[in-house]
């Protein structure tokens, strides 16, 4: 028998910006330092409140009387605030769905039999994967035409729309390596069994290997789509109304310092709140996944 | 020159193959007649595993000629999907597909690659599954089964493409002692029904019962070869009187 040890979340992912994340989700390690406070499913909650508190505590330390006035602002602008967090989420869907597609394919040419399809599939994966996200959006943005034609139609490319097809690149670097490193940690003997069986290569992967990877993805799929969303406020830097750029501007707006704090602590209790149940969800995933093997 | 039933199933002359600077094969002849079952023992690393995935084309060969009902194996023109569906073979580590029951496993080749009726293919697959004794496994999924049943649902897989041959490749190695002999009678009853079967193993006992010739290799050489009785009663050269002697 081959003998493999239990998989642990660092060990199944190898993408630079989700190691951080993946080793601190590392149930080995977990349970130490990291997480012991947010453990339970009220510690959501919890978080919450505490970053609430914290923002008001700021804003009475800053503005004295004036923190109720403070948090009635912060609820005035809350719609505002809003429709752009709809567009956060937006923007990460697509670009989400955009670089799966391409990764997986890009993460199949990876594997492919033929090598100048493995060495260009290579080149593009981690040309993409090691370049900066923000210098991608700023490509995207001068590089995409803010229209363009098929037969007699003009189709318009909205700035946000531009900027979802930059981000989409780093994820569909992130994903190829993903499904390259998913594929690969299918033991060999699905292969030699597959070939014995007299199926083709296309077939293997298709019945028997790429089945096995989408439950093994599944985990590092879901860190990669809550990175992207935390990444999605890098769109105000080049001009997309989502809430980052929304805030700033309501802030603008107000020209009040002591509203600076507690405004960027609610935004980022918006992406906290968003994110953190994905968080929760991934490492519940891969608790089910390692028992079941 | 057309390949009748009467001439050996299998040939092998003079078969090498290499893994880098590594010479697994050194020249390997032999023949298996149909309905023939033929036992190769020797020591690890003697090649043995490697000469049955030559015969399949799973390890290409660089030297030497390997004839299939007459096809030859070493040929840059060979149709392998036509060949390894004449030829079965069953793993040391099973193999089984993981995400797949214990019926879907032996359905898949049949019903994908064989292109057969569902309902043909799926009443084929339960009396394979009652032939290896594992009625009632139909919906386990391989996790849930013991090795020896996974083995045994493995080698159903295999006979569900009705091969002219099956290949087995130390197919109890991994098991617990206990597992090792239902597997092994499935074995004898293939065998005893007249499939051509070629078997690498440890199990001496096992072989000096189901086979009709024994090989012994050793350092990617044939070293001997005979029927069991003589085989094991008279072994003339050293390599095989020491392997049998730490083995028996």
């Amino acid at each position: 028998m081959t003998s493999r040890r239990p998989e642990r979340p660092s060990d199944r992912c190898d993408l630079p910006v989700v190691l951080p994340l993946a080793s601190a989700l590392d149930p080995a390690r977990s349970g130490q330092v990291v997480w012991p406070l947010l453990r339970g499913r009220r510690s959501l909650a919890g978080i919450a409140l505490l970053i609430l508190a914290l923002a008001i505590t700021q804003a009475h330390a800053q503005a004295g009387p004036g923190a109720l006035s403070i948090i009635a602002t912060i609820w005035k602008w809350t719609p505002l605030i809003a429709s752009g967090f709809v567009l956060n989420v937006a923007i990460s869907f697509l670009a989400m769905a955009i670089g799966t597609v391409l990764g997986t394919f890009l993460g199949l040419a990876q594997i492919s039999q033929l090598r100048p399809v493995r060495a260009v599939s290579w080149f593009v994966t981690q040309f993409f994967r090691n370049a900066p996200w923000l210098v991608l959006l700023f490509y995207a943005m001068l590089l995409l035409p803010f229209q363009f034609q098929i037969g007699g139609i003009v189709i318009a490319l909205p700035d946000w729309l531009k900027a979802t097809f930059g981000l989409s690149l780093p994820v569909m670097a992130n994903m190829s390596e993903l499904v390259r490193g998913a594929i690969q940690s299918i033991p060999y003997g699905q292969w030699e069994s597959s070939e014995s069986l007299a199926f083709t290569r296309w077939q293997t992967l298709r019945m028997v290997i790429l089945p096995q990877c989408v439950k093994r993805m599944l985990p590092p799929w879901m860190n990669l789509y809550a990175i992207l969303v935390v990444g999605t406020p890098l769109c105000s830097i080049v001009g997309v109304n989502e809430a980052m750029t929304l805030t700033s501007n309501a802030l603008a707006a107000e020209a009040n310092h002591a509203l600076l704090v507690p405004m960027y602590l609610y935004l980022l209790a918006w992406f906290f709140l968003y994110c953190y149940p994905i968080a929760r969800w991934t490492v519940a995933l891969e608790r089910r996944f390692a028992v079941k093997g | 020159m057309a390949w009748t039933p009467d001439q050996p199933l299998i040939q092998l002359k003079d078969v090498h193959k290499s893994f880098g600077t590594v010479e697994v094969l050194k020249g390997i002849s032999l023949d298996v007649a149909r309905s023939e079952v033929i036992c190769v023992i020797g020591p690890s690393g003697s090649g043995k595993s490697t000469l049955l995935r030559c015969i399949n084309a799973l390890v290409p060969i660089e030297r030497g000629s390997i004839l299939v009902e007459g096809q030859e194996v070493n040929d840059p023109k060979l149709d392998k999907l036509a060949l390894r569906r004449k030829v079965g073979m069953v793993f040391q580590q099973y193999n089984l597909f993981p995400h797949r029951t214990a019926l879907q496993n032996i359905m898949m080749a049949p019903l994908h690659v064989l292109k057969q009726d569902r309902q043909e293919v799926e009443a084929r697959a339960r009396r394979l599954l009652k032939k290896v004794r594992l009625e009632g496994k139909e919906n386990a999924y391989p996790g849930e089964l013991s090795g020896g049943q996974q083995q045994r649902v493995a080698i159903a897989r295999s006979l569900a493409m009705n091969p002219d041959v099956m290949l087995f490749d130390e197919v109890t190695a991994a098991l617990d002692p206990e597992t090792v002999k239902e597997v092994l009678v499935t074995i004898r009853e293939l065998a005893e029904e007249g499939m051509t079967c070629i078997i690498v193993t440890h199990e001496m006992g096992f072989a000096r019962e189901v086979a009709g010739h024994i090989y012994f290799t050793d350092r990617g050489v044939i070293v001997e070869h005979g029927p069991p009785a003589e085989f094991f009663a008279k072994a003339r050269d050293p390599r095989t009187r020491q392997f049998l002697s730490q083995i028996l």
